[in-house]
C-alpha cells in the first residue's frame, strides 16, 4: 500500500477502494480454510523455479513472512500491517498458485493433550 | 477445502488463549506484560445491526471500521507458540469473538471489583460456548479488595471455575494468571474425556 495511492475518492471510502484494489474486489475466502491459527508456510522451492515477478508486493511479503519459520494466519496478519480479511484473500491466492502450504488448526477436541499442556506450563514457569 | 493439507510433518503447533473483561479491565496491560505485544487489524464492514456483511466490495459502504485487537506470541519452544488475543471490548463488535474462540485452549477473563458486573457479558459468552475460562481480578490500586470466594459468589460462577488476583502490570503475575489458566483448561479436557461428553 502506498501513500502515494491518488486521494480522489471520498476518505471515508478510501481505505476500502484500496483494499478493494489490492484484493481486485474478490469475495473473501471462508474463514475457516484460514482459521486464526491455521498454520501457512511457504513451499520449499529450488532456486530460481519461482516466477515472483507474477505475485503482487503484498503476496510477495507474505510470502516472505511465512519462508523463514511457519506461522499462523493471524501472526501474518499482525506482521504485514494488513487487516485479516485482506491476508485471507492473498494466502487464498498464494495457496492457489501453490506457493504455500496451509496446515489445519488441531481440533479442539484433540488440542489439550496433558502432554503439550505440561510443556507449555513449563515453558510458561521459565519465561 | 481439498487444497489445504494435513501433514503430518507440518508440526508447529499454536496455542489460542482469549483476554477479555470490561473496558479499561487490563486486558491490553495483561497481554503487553507477558508477550510482546502488537496490534491485530480486521476490516469489518459492518450493517446498521452492527453485523458484518461477507463480501469485501461496495465502495459505497461508509460502515467499514478497522477494529484492532492486541495481539500477543509467546513462544514456549520452536515447535510450539501461545498466542493471546485481547477480545474487542465493545459490543458491536461481538460477533467477531465466534472467530476467536474458535478452537480456543481458554480465555481469561479479567474483571475489575469496582465494575464487575463488565465482565458478565464475557463471562456468559463463555459458560455457553463451553470454553475453559478462568477470572482473573485486577487489583487496581483503591480498590477494595475482595477474596477469591467472593467474587465467585457475586460472578455466580460454577465452583469449578477458578478466581485468581492478579497485576496485570507485572509479568511475573500475568504468568501465574496464563499458568492457572492451562492447568484448568487440562482439568476440564480430562473430566470431558472421562465423562465421554462432547467436546467443545
Ligand atoms: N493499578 C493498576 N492499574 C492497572 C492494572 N492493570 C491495568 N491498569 C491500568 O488501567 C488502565 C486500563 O488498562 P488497559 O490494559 O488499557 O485496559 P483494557 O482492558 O485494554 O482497556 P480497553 O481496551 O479500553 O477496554 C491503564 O491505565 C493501565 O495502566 C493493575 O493491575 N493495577
Ligand atoms: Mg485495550
Amino acid at each position: 500500500m502506498s501513500d502515494s495511492t491518488p486521494h480522489w475518492y471520498d476518505d471515508d471510502a478510501g481505505p476500502v477502494v484500496r483494499l478493494y484494489a489490492m484484493t481486485a474486489g474478490r469475495a473473501r475466502p471462508s474463514s475457516e480454510a484460514f482459521d486464526l491459527m491455521a498454520v501457512v508456510r511457504a513451499q520449499p522451492r529450488e532456486a530460481g523455479e519461482v516466477d515472483e515477478t507474477v505475485l503482487s508486493p503484498e503476496q510477495r511479503e507474505l510470502l516472505a513472512l511465512c519462508s523463514r519459520e511457519p506461522r499462523p494466519v493471524a501472526e501474518i496478519a499482525s506482521d504485514s500491517g494488513l487487516p485479516l480479511g485482506v491476508v485471507r484473500v492473498l494466502l487464498s491466492d498464494l495457496l492457489t498458485a501453490g506457493q504455500i502450504r496451509v496446515s489445519r488448526p488441531v481440533p479442539p477436541a484433540q488440542l489439550p493433550d496433558a502432554r503439550i499442556l505440561r510443556e507449555v506450563i513449563n515453558g510458561l514457569r521459565a519465561l | 477445502m481439498d487444497s489445504v493439507r494435513s501433514d503430518p510433518s507440518d508440526s508447529f503447533l499454536a496455542l489460542k488463549i482469549l483476554v477479555a473483561g470490561g473496558f479499561g479491565a487490563g486486558k491490553t496491560t495483561l497481554v503487553g506484560s507477558v508477550s510482546e505485544i502488537r496490534p491485530l487489524s480486521t476490516e469489518e464492514q459492518l450493517t446498521e445491526a452492527g453485523r458484518p456483511i461477507d463480501r469485501l466490495d461496495g465502495v459505497e459502504g461508509k460502515t467499514t471500521t478497522t477494529v484492532a485487537m492486541d495481539f500477543g506470541r509467546i513462544s514456549i519452544h520452536e515447535d510450539l507458540s501461545l498466542y493471546l488475543f485481547g477480545t474487542p471490548g465493545q459490543n458491536r463488535f461481538w460477533f467477531m469473538w465466534d472467530e476467536l474462540a474458535q478452537g480456543a485452549l481458554g480465555a481469561v477473563v479479567l474483571a475489575d471489583t469496582r465494575r464487575l458486573q463488565d465482565c458478565f457479558p464475557a463471562i456468559d459468552y463463555f459458560e455457553h460456548r463451553e470454553i475453559p475460562f478462568i477470572v482473573a481480578v485486577n487489583c487496581f490500586d483503591g480498590a477494595r479488595s475482595y477474596s477469591e470466594t467472593s467474587v465467585a459468589q457475586a460472578l455466580d460462577l460454577d465452583p469449578q471455575t477458578p478466581v485468581v488476583m492478579c497485576d496485570a502490570r507485572h509479568r511475573a503475575s500475568g504468568k501465574e494468571v496464563l499458568i492457572s489458566l492451562v492447568e484448568h483448561a487440562g482439568r476440564v479436557h480430562e473430566d470431558r474425556l472421562a465423562a465421554g461428553g462432547p467436546m467443545i
